[in-house]
C-alpha cells in the first residue's frame, strides 16, 4: 500500500497508489480513517489516477471512506479513474452514491 | 485433445497471493491476444474468487487453493478456483449483493463480479468440504 494526501482549506485529497485488493484494503481503510478524524475536512477526494486494478475491496475502501465523510457531514468525491476501478464501481451501483469527477489534467 | 493449452496451479490461502494469482492468469491468457478490457474483467474475476477462498473457506488457517486454466476452441478461456475449505452453507444469500460475512474490509459483490464480468458462471459448493467456483469467458477475434 502506497498513500500521499494533503490538506488544503479545509478539504482533504488522498492519492492512492498501485493495486487495491483485499491484501492492502485494511491498510488503506485505516489510513484513510486516521486521516479524515484527523482532520475533519469538509470534502475528501480519492484519487484513483495512479490506481492500476482494484478489485471489490476498492469498494469497500469507498463505502468506510463515504461512512466516515457522512458522519462528520462532509463529503466524498472519487477522481481519475481508469476504466477498470471505473466498471467495478458502476457494477456496484457506487457510482450512483457518490460524486465522480473527472481528474484535472 | 478438446483445449489448446492449460496450466494449473496450487498454492496457499495467503492474501499475498490474490495479485499472484491474477498475473498469473493475466499472464497465461495473454497468447489469446485479448483487449486490455477482457485482460481487466478477467483478473478482477480470479481476484474476486481467489479473495473468497482466503477470506471464507478458510478463516481460522491456511488452506491450499487450485487454479486450473485453459484454453477452449472458439478462443474460450476456461478457470477453475477450488479450495477444500468450510464451504457455503446458503449459496443463494452469497450470491445476493451486497451480502457478505466478512466484516466491514469487504463488499459482498465478490459473486456479482464474477458473474458480470465473465461469459459464464457456476460456484458448486459442499458445507465443510469446500467450493469450487468456474468461470469462462470468451474472447474476441482481434482482426
Amino acid at each position: 500500500m502506497h498513500l500521499t494526501s494533503f490538506l488544503q482549506d479545509g478539504h482533504l485529497t488522498v492519492a492512492l497508489t498501485g493495486e487495491i485488493d483485499h491484501h492492502c484494503a485494511k491498510a488503506y481503510i485505516e489510513a484513510i480513517t486516521a486521516k479524515i478524524e484527523a482532520y475533519t475536512p469538509k470534502s475528501c477526494v480519492l484519487d484513483f489516477q495512479e490506481v492500476t486494478f482494484m478489485d471489490s475491496s476498492g469498494i469497500a475502501v469507498v463505502i468506510n471512506a463515504l461512512r466516515n465523510m457522512t458522519r462528520i457531514d462532509g463529503k466524498l468525491i472519487l477522481t481519475g479513474l481508469n476504466n477498470q476501478p471505473m466498471k467495478v464501481f458502476r457494477t456496484s451501483g457506487i457510482d450512483k452514491l457518490v460524486e465522480i469527477k473527472e481528474a484535472v489534467v | 485433445m478438446k483445449f489448446e493449452n492449460y496450466m494449473i496451479l496450487e498454492f496457499p490461502s495467503k492474501s499475498a497471493n490474490e495479485s499472484f494469482a491474477r498475473s498469473a492468469v493475466a499472464c497465461f491468457a495473454a497468447q489469446m491476444d485479448p483487449t486490455l478490457e477482457e485482460l481487466g474483467d478477467i483478473r478482477t474475476a480470479v481476484s474476486e474468487a481467489v479473495t473468497n477462498c482466503i477470506v471464507h473457506a478458510y478463516p481460522d488457517g491456511l488452506g491450499m487453493i487450485t487454479l486450473r486454466c485453459r484454453i477452449l476452441k472458439g478462443n474460450v478461456l476456461d478457470i477453475v478456483i477450488k479450495d477444500k475449505g468450510v464451504g457455503i452453507e446458503n449459496l443463494e444469500q452469497a450470491r445476493k449483493p451486497m451480502f457478505t460475512t466478512g466484516g466491514s474490509e469487504r463488499s459482498g459483490m465478490g459473486f456479482t463480479i464474477m458473474e458480470s464480468f465473465m461469459s459464464s458462471f457456476t460456484v458448486v459448493s459442499t458445507p465443510g468440504k469446500g467450493t469450487s467456483v468456474h468461470m469462462r469467458r470468451k474472447l474476441q477475434r482481434r482482426k
